[in-house]
């Protein structure tokens, strides 16, 4: 395989749609498929023959707006029509060329308009399973590139530029993990993938590995490259089986292109991808800790250093970034990392891909650039909190992020400033929540969390989240003291000082966020004995003594 | 090498040559100790193939009991103790076969604010078991999951793998009524 083939596979794809006056994209990702897109694209294959116009129905990945789902957009109109059942598949084909069926039109011009796709840029216009329909929207060429026409270190100074940083959550600089692995010594290193998507609420690794498989694949085999890796494994949730399948046959068809093995385009550059399975551990999105899982062994994190960059897999200096940090690795080689740099704010460079969820309009994917304010993702985007109610925090990166409240809407998102608010970026997901949540309640909730995952080995935070859950479900109950609150941000401060890995330093942050900006329903639960949300049930838990006896 | 020598025959050094490796047999000739045996050659028999074993033993046999450990444990030369620690430490493997039916409720954060607490106890009301658990007849599994990853169709029940979105209570216990008569 060289350019010139890659660009030969491209061009046979695009004539072989230009035989077709239009092409029906049906969204198959999971949201739209629960809501009966298999019948529907069924539909629509079976209206398109009996038509006979020329039309290509194709299967795609997420389109973004799951809550409008099941979505279809019909090209060359680029008309997005939503909430399509199977029974207007016959309408949607009859007005091809006679414009849209009006019924059906989506208006989320709002939605789209502050967005800017860099790592979707291919979502809902590939099949996901077509490796030629990834290659004929430039896919592979980085990779063909780097390796005919750049040194690995050329391909490590790009991603440098760029200003890239991981998208795990850390967000350490990805130009500057690189370096480190590739300097590092010995024949043979490593290049994991962390596909172990465990925060509750984030989504869109699973939507890339679905939707784009190939992009990647591509990213991992530049990475290899640039630090001179020969072996990769994708570490993916067993609970993803889409995605599980996807990549697996992603990896078989790049094989057969020879995108991957043995002197890939002719160079002595060797590479392949191997898939582990996870088995359900939150610890094991932590680096060292999914390192032991590969290994076959207990996810349990070790400490730093030695940083699996010098000493990883089977002790053997490793690279490991998330999902989408590799998904944005291909469009920064084709385009250059001054171009990515160009995008986003100061220290946060590029775009990121958010989850957003919860008790808000447009649920779904949104690809937004670093900087933009969390009003503008929420309100305009987001298209605000549904039936009514108002508006009362966003919570960012999962059980390891913070409650945002609104009076903090304005701030932009960058991994600096949702530090500096007692929260991080963490992977993407956002949920929002409005007044029938209690913020006690959903701190509760994420201490049960860690509480539960927290893999044991280190007691700051093996005990700690189980007493921080005990003092926080006596507060629900109505049973707490003004003396917990204080209690609770000593346990927050030894929790995230001395534990070990990330899951325990980041456990006390939806504590600490909610301790700061919702005190007074801390304190409207302890005083007061009620549940300003009505969520906690605190008659019912209050055990019937008296106080005397309690006193 | 005089020292060696003087050393109780428990103590000398392991001798170079290792006898070549030989799996036990199969436990049975159920046709899926094949397929278990087939991940484990396509892995050479390597000891970090252990958590692939078990999901193919799992995905096979639906659950893991005693034997199948056992079997994991000495074709792959682990420690039983290390292979039980592995099986107890995921949550995806189960040690109890599960029910004729399963219902995931999804307890992810976006579920939850959606209120996925009142579906898991509805249906454990409805049930009679606290969730983890299979009915007494063994035909219902009630199962929550961390997060299945469809969160914008919160809350999220899985009616034997198959995604719903946006589920009422009534929803699921029409559901349990109906698998209930079957």
């Amino acid at each position: 395989m060289n350019i010139e083939e890659l660009e030969q596979i491209a061009e046979s794809v695009r004539l072989e749609n230009a035989k077709y006056d239009y092409e029906v994209n049906v969204c198959m990702d999971l949201a739209c498929a629960s809501q009966g897109a298999g019948p529907l694209r069924d539909e629509l294959l079976k209206a398109a023959e009996k038509s006979g116009k020329k039309i290509l129905v194709r299967r795609t990945g997420c389109m973004g707006p799951c809550s409008s789902g099941p979505l279809v957009r019909v090209d060359p109109e680029e008309t997005l029509y939503h909430h399509v059942h199977a029974n207007h598949a016959e309408a949607i084909v009859q007005n091809l060329g006679d414009g849209p069926v009006p019924a059906l039109q989506c208006d989320l011009n709002e939605h789209f308009d502050k967005q800017v796709r860099v790592v979707l840029e291919n979502a809902g216009q590939i099949d996901p399973e077509k490796i030629d329909d990834y290659i004929a929207c430039d896919g592979y060429k980085a990779l063909l590139s780097a390796l005919t026409e750049m040194s690995p270190n050329g391909v490590i100074q790009q991603i440098t530029d760029s200003g890239l940083r991981g998208r795990g959550g850390g967000g350490y600089p990805t130009g500057l993990k690189w370096g480190t692995v590739a300097k590092a010594g010995g024949d043979l290193k490593y290049v994991i993938c962390n596909g172990d998507e465990g925060d509750p609420g984030a989504f869109m690794d699973r939507s890339v590995m679905e939707g784009d498989p190939h992009r990647v694949i591509e990213g991992m085999a530049i990475a290899a490259y640039a630090v001179g890796a020969s072996k990769g494994y994708i570490y993916v949730r067993a609970e993803y089986p889409i995605a599980v399948a996807r990549l697996t046959a992603g990896l078989r068809d790049a094989r057969r292109r020879g995108l991957l093995g043995n002197g890939i385009c002719g160079t002595t550059f060797n590479f392949d991808i191997e898939i582990r399975l996870g088995a359900g551990a939150f610890v094991c999105g932590e680096e060292t800790a999914l390192i032991a899982s590969i290994e076959g062994k207990r996810g349990t994190p070790k400490p730093r250093p030695p940083y699996p960059a010098v000493s990883g897999l089977w002790g053997k200096p490793t690279l490991i970034n998330n999902v989408e940090t590799y998904a944005n690795i291909a469009p920064i080689i084709r385009k250059g990392g001054k171009w990515f740099a160009s995008m986003g704010s100061e220290r946060s460079k590029g775009t990121k891909v958010f989850a957003l969820t919860g008790k808000i309009t447009n649920t779904g994917l949104v690809e937004v650039p670093m900087g933009i304010k969390l009003r503008e993702i929420i309100e305009v985007i987001g298209g605000g909190v549904p039936g009514g109610h108002k508006f009362k925090a966003v919570q960012t990166g999962g059980p390891s992020g913070g409650c945002i409240p609104a009076e903090m809407l304005d701030i932009g998102v960058s991994y600096d400033a949702l530090v500096k608010v007692g929260s991080i970026m963490g992977s993407g997901g956002m949920i929002v929540m409005d007044d029938t949540s209690c913020m006690v309640n959903v701190a509760r909730f994420f201490i049960e969390f860690c509480m539960t995952e927290s893999c044991g080995k280190c007691i700051p935070c093996r005990a700690g989240t189980a007493q921080m859950f005990t003092l926080l479900t006596r507060i629900c109950n109505g049973g707490g003291t003004i003396d917990d609150l204080e209690l609770l941000e000593d346990l927050c401060s030894t929790v995230k000082e001395a534990s070990l890995c990330g899951l325990g330093q980041t456990a006390p942050n939806p504590v600490l966020s909610t301790l700061k900006y919702f005190r007074n329903e801390y304190i409207e639960h302890i005083v007061h004995k009620r549940c300003p949300a009505g969520v906690c049930n605190i008659e019912a838990a209050v055990p019937q003594v008296p106080t005397e006896v309690l006193a | 090498m005089g020292r060696a020598a003087s050393l109780p025959p428990g103590l000398l050094p392991r001798e170079e040559t290792v006898p070549a490796f030989t799996p036990p047999p199969l436990p049975s000739d159920d046709k899926r100790w094949k397929i278990v045996n087939g991940t484990m050659r396509k892995n050479g028999f390597a000891r970090h193939a252990l958590i692939e074993t078990l999901h193919t033993v799992q995905s096979s046999f639906g659950y893991l009991d005693d034997d199948s450990i056992r079997f994991v444990a000495r074709s792959l030369r682990v420690p039983l103790s290390q292979a039980y620690g592995v099986v107890t430490f995921y949550h995806y493997f189960s040690l109890k076969p599960p029910g004729k039916h399963t219902i995931t409720i999804c307890a992810g954060t976006a579920c939850y604010i959606k209120g996925a607490d009142k579906l898991v106890a509805a249906a454990e009301k409805q049930l009679r078991i606290p969730q983890g658990q299979t009915t007494k007849d063994g035909k219902i599994s009630l199962m929550t999951a961390r997060c299945v990853g469809a969160c914008s169709r919160a809350p999220v029940v899985l009616r034997d793998g198959e995604v719903m979105g946006e589920v009422n209570s009534e929803q699921v216990l029409e559901q349990l009524e109906r698998w209930a008569v079957e």
